[in-house]
């Protein structure tokens, strides 16, 4: 469980202060994928390296499973980090070091013996899927590779966080897939908190139960991924959201559906907002039915978040003597977000 | 032509000698100035304004001071410290003197080349900046260290020779005494092909040593 409460963290530039946190609060529980997500400049890194104090807070509190943070001793501190793991945008590996040696480093920092060490290391290469690349060394490896190196080695002193700093942006859409994966993977089987900082809302919605979305030092929003994925409140939410959701109505359908406005006497457009359980449900074929109206679907998407369907329709129904309007209604009672398109 | 031969090969063992103890005591010294230069510097490990500024300075100084006027002004010094001013044995503490600041210097670049983010993920991984000096920062730079103590080897080839000036021994000391003061031109023609072909051998072997430092990366 990780608190971090009004936490502030200013720079001197040349220019005077510079402010990239501001008041941020935030409370992440034990077991979630807590993702931060921002464009670049928002100050999300700068939250995460706070987390284990790579940057010092200028005030505020972090508090994790209730040890504060910022009064650590540098020897205590030292000992934290252990059970704090992190991986990079840039791998980060040592070059001298094979795989096996990098992934040995963090326990020989934390003076364990050559035998636990060997036995830990196998272990962590299987759990990565590099056992066959131990003797290679990273400048051998592919950006993917290099990233599962990064992960053993994270979790190498059994951590029970794992700060995520950019991990896949530097790696291609396929790799992206296969590290979030594992991620997701070890999340579950070792029951780790992670927290993912990113600029893309793809890794959000592959992983995160969580999210906070920062901009301009502050955060604008949060809650569950689904939340803010179904009900976005901010602008930059929505222009997160725009790149891996296709809620958008192409402009061509908007030219055709002025048209069917302008001929239809009794028909309407509609756009039907529908996630979780109803989307189960076979609600379009029975209005069809009960109202006698024809439905032709002109824009469908059906896209699933932390396993919780979640989609747009856009529908023409056509009925004679307000079937139409008596179909929408019952669509509204369903729990469905109709919005009757007035194009034209 | 036997003499010559004689004299020849006794300078260039004499001046083999005091380049690789030289090299050596500069290393010695040189590279953990060099680390402490790196570490005290703003933004880094050890963050120490004053002491960074301090050592700046001396090693500014020193490396402004001519070679030359070095080897005067360290003589009372290296009576001191070795009990004779002339001599291989006493060349040695003005050209390691010399080098020292080098070293440290070279070092100190060499250092700055190793990726932040890697020093970052050590110290994340709660490494102490002893551990991280000699697990991250020396393993890492080790490829330029060693080019550092080639260009710093082949410095104090020249260096010996001038030390040979003022009764330093080896092929410098040659060069003077037969070559010019005598006007055995031949002799100060070998010394010169000499010189070349152990910096040559110097350099090829430096190269060989980086190589095979950074066969991996």
């Amino acid at each position: 469980m990780i608190r971090i409460r009004d936490l502030t963290k200013v720079y001197n530039s040349a220019s005077g202060p510079v402010k990239a946190l501001d008041g941020i609060n935030l409370d992440i529980e034990k077991g979630d994928i807590f993702g931060i997500i921002g464009l670049s400049g928002a100050g999300k890194s700068t939250l995460l390296r706070c987390i284990n104090l790579l940057e010092k807070p200028t005030s505020g509190s972090i508090e994790i499973d209730g040890v504060e943070m910022t009064s650590l001793s540098p020897r205590e501190l030292k000992e934290m980090r252990k059970k704090i793991g992190m991986i990079f945008q840039h791998f980060n590996l040592l070059s001298s070091r094979t795989v096996w040696g990098n992934v040995a480093f963090p326990l020989e920092i934390a003076g364990f013996d050559r035998k636990a060490i060997d036995e830990k290391v196998s272990k962590l290469l299987e759990l990565v899927g590099l056992s066959d690349k131990a003797k290679a060394y990273p400048s051998q490896l592919s950006g993917g590779q290099k990233q599962r190196v990064g992960i053993a080695r994270a979790l190498a002193c059994d951590p029970t966080v794992l700060l995520c700093d950019e991990a896949t942006s530097a790696l291609d859409p396929e790799t992206t897939l296969s590290i979030l994966k594992l991620l997701k993977d070890i999340n579950e089987k070792l029951g780790i908190t992670m927290v993912v900082v990113t600029h893309e809302m793809n890794v959000i919605k592959q992983i995160c139960n969580k999210v906070a979305v920062i901009e301009r030092s502050r955060v604008v929003e949060q809650g569950t991924t689904f939340e803010v994925f179904s009900r976005p409140k901010t602008q930059t939410a929505r222009n997160f959201l725009k790149s891996v959701l296709i809620n958008e109505i192409p402009e061509e359908l908007k030219t055709k559906i002025k048209a069917l406005n302008g001929n239809l006497a009794e028909g309407r457009v509609v756009k039907i907002g529908f996630f979780g359980e109803t989307t189960g449900k076979p609600i379009l074929s029975e209005v069809v039915k009960k109202y006698d109206v024809n439905a032709n679907i002109l824009f469908g998407n059906i896209d699933h978040i932390q396993g919780v369907p979640f989609g747009t329709l856009v529908v023409q129904f056509e009925g004679k003597n307000g079937t139409a309007d008596r179909a929408l209604g019952h669509l509204r009672e369903l729990g469905l977000d109709v919005e009757v398109m007035e194009i034209g | 032509m036997a003499e010559t031969a004689r004299l020849l090969w006794s300078a260039t063992v004499e001046s083999i000698y005091m380049v690789a103890v030289s090299v050596v005591i500069a290393s010695l010294f040189g590279i953990p100035l060099g680390i402490l230069l790196y570490s005290t510097d703003r933004g880094r490990i050890l963050e120490k304004d004053w002491l960074n500024k301090i050592l700046g300075v001396i090693v500014n100084i020193f490396r402004s001071i001519p070679f030359v006027i070095l080897l005067i002004m360290l003589i009372p010094f290296t009576r001191w410290l070795v009990g004779k001013t002339i001599g291989t044995t006493a060349a040695i503490v003005p050209l390691s003197v010399a080098a020292i600041p080098f070293m440290g210097r070279i070092t100190e670049s060499a250092l700055r080349e190793v990726d932040r983010g890697v020093i970052e993920a050590a110290q994340a991984m709660g490494a102490s900046p002893l551990q991280v000096i000699t697990k991250v920062l020396i393993p890492e730079a080790l490829p330029s260290i060693a080019a550092g103590i080639t260009i710093t080897a082949i410095n104090l080839v020249g260096y010996s020779a001038m030390a040979g000036v003022i009764g330093g021994g080896g092929l410098g000391d040659l060069a003077v005494r037969y070559g010019y003061q005598r006007f055995m031109l031949d002799i100060t023609l070998y010394t010169v092909a000499i010189l070349v072909v152990m910096v040559q051998l110097i350099q090829v072997l430096g190269d060989l040593v980086v190589k095979h430092l950074s066969r991996h990366r």
